[in-house]
């Protein structure tokens, strides 16, 4: 899971031990792929109004690249969407099923199996002028300080990434695995929930749930890790 | 499980009493060694501890306690006259001693199982293997669970 | 219907030993640890995990607290004959899973 030699950005899989890497890179010990399994089955259910799975309107093959491009455009919107968000909002418009909540093993699986559909592909954030602002907004939250205890998320991530804080690796924080299990949820868990961690942690008040300003950090992190390797499900202490 | 029945209804009643007082990140009586020798002591009675054969993987430094990869491994002919029957796999600290016990047959071939477990604190794990013979090996490890250091709230 | 995830080869031969892994999704949830009331979240664990080749018993863990959620078991086994290898979970709440994969052995 190197990168190519010049390159001095390391995915969090590269500051665990071994192992742990070895959990995340065997498909029948990697929790992950449990939700991937539920993701796969999710897929081929029939839902909604118009009972249709979202193998009806879907190839397989057409999800390959999808998450390592997210977050997009929506559709019909003016704002970002990010993976999740896209899947929530096809359940209710084009599906007609009833809403699943964010963050719900029905969400997160259906991410999960989408998401392994390009394990090994470089992430490669579209090249859409309307995401622009919203990459300036994610890096401007990237670097400001907040919270009581007043860090940004550049001090900890880009100044010190490598140095230990309270025995733990600090990772430079590239969203290469997501969705992913992580050990701490003891569960699959989304970029948005690792954020809020992240905010809580430097005793920030996390965002609003539904707020955009998440999707454009994923879109300032995603542009950050650019080429990097996509390998959710990741797994990550 | 040795002592199941008994371990519940103790914990059924320490934990009544928990609710009562203010909360504690993990609930702090049955952690100590005396514990877990305790438990060893059912599992192999008066007989003799010997010394190798086992090995007992774990990593050194554990970046989460939730999932703490584990292996053990029994050197055995695995023969009819001669294999591993059982492997006991015991803790210090956490709220009770037990981790695991594994049952083995010649039909096994290797004696070795892997798995992941819980550590809520830096401490002493021991494994146990029991022979057909009546005999029992051990090995132990010391390890240092670091704790996360962005912790999420429950909220 | 709770997730399962199984690696057995599909085939070997007679007298080879293999290695069998298993994972299940399940919550593990210990009985130690307070909810967000401050109450105890009561215990609902895995309690025994089992294997059996074409019926016969081959493997048995009982499982504490201290076993991870979504556990994960490795062990082996001499491949004896072709057939059934089953995998079979109890625990607390009336939990009971099974899940078999076949074998061809030559």
């Amino acid at each position: 899971m190197a990168q190519a030699g010049a390159d001095k950005r390391r995915s969090g899989y590269q500051d665990m031990g071994a192992a742990l890497q070895k959990m995340q890179d065997d498909d029948t010990a990697n929790p992950g792929m449990l939700f991937v399994q539920l993701g796969q089955q999710l897929w081929a259910k029939p839902a909604g109004g118009n009972n249709k799975a979202c193998g009806d309107c879907h190839s397989i093959g057409d999800m390959k690249g999808v998450a390592a491009r997210y977050p997009a455009m929506s559709k019909d919107g003016d704002k970002p969407i990010d993976l999740e968000g896209r899947i929530r909002l096809c359940r209710t418009a084009n599906q007609q099923a009833e809403p699943l909540a964010p963050e719900s093993r029905e969400v997160l699986s259906l991410a999960a199996f989408v998401a392994n559909q390009s394990r090994g592909l470089p992430i490669a954030p579209p090249a859409d002028p309307r995401l622009a602002p919203f990459r300036e907004q994610g890096e401007a939250i990237y670097r400001r300080r907040q919270g009581q205890l007043n860090l940004s998320c550049a001090i900890c991530h880009d100044d010190n990434a490598g140095k230990k804080l309270a025995g733990v690796t600090i990772p430079q924080a590239h969203p290469t695995g997501y969705p992913l299990y992580r050990l701490e949820w003891q569960v699959l868990g989304s970029l948005k929930r690792r954020l809020r961690n992240c905010l809580i942690g430097i005793r920030a008040e996390a965002y609003p749930y539904d707020a955009v300003a998440y999707v454009a950090l994923e879109i300032y992190l995603m542009d950050r890790a650019r080429g990097m390797v996509f390998e959710s499900p990741g797994v990550r202490p | 499980m040795p002592g199941t029945t008994k371990e519940r209804t103790t914990r059924r009643t320490f934990i009544a009493g928990v609710a009562l007082v203010s909360v504690l990140p993990f609930a702090p009586a049955r952690a100590t060694p005396e514990a877990m020798a305790a438990a060893i002591k059912e599992v192999v009675g008066d007989n003799a501890i010997r010394e190798g054969r086992v090995t007992l993987d774990l990593p050194p430094l554990i970046e989460n306690g939730n999932a703490v990869p584990l292996a053990v491994s029994v050197e055995s002919p695995m023969t009819e006259a001669d294999h591993i029957k059982a492997i006991h796999v015991f803790n210090e600290k956490n709220p009770q001693p037990h981790v695991f016990d594994a049952r083995l047959s010649p039909r096994n071939g290797k004696a070795v199982v892997a798995t992941r477990i819980k550590l809520g604190d830096s401490q002493k794990i021991v494994a146990i293997a029991e022979t057909s013979k009546g005999e029992f090996f051990s090995a132990s490890a010391d390890v240092i669970v670091t704790l996360a250091a962005c912790l999420e709230d429950l909220t | 219907m709770t997730q399962v995830l199984i690696n057995a080869p599909k085939t070997a031969k007679k007298g080879e030993v293999i290695e069998l892994k298993a994972l299940i999704l399940h919550v593990m949830e210990t009985g130690f640890r307070p909810g967000t009331s401050g109450r105890i979240i009561p215990r609902n664990i895995i309690e025994r995990f089992t294997a059996s080749w074409n019926g016969a018993e081959i493997f048995r863990m009982d499982f504490s607290p201290a076993i991870s959620a979504n556990p994960f078991v490795s062990f082996f086994a001499v491949a004896s004959e072709s057939g059934k290898i089953s995998f079979r979970w109890t625990g607390d709440e009336g939990f009971a899973v099974e899940e078999s994969v076949a074998i061809d052995v030559a």
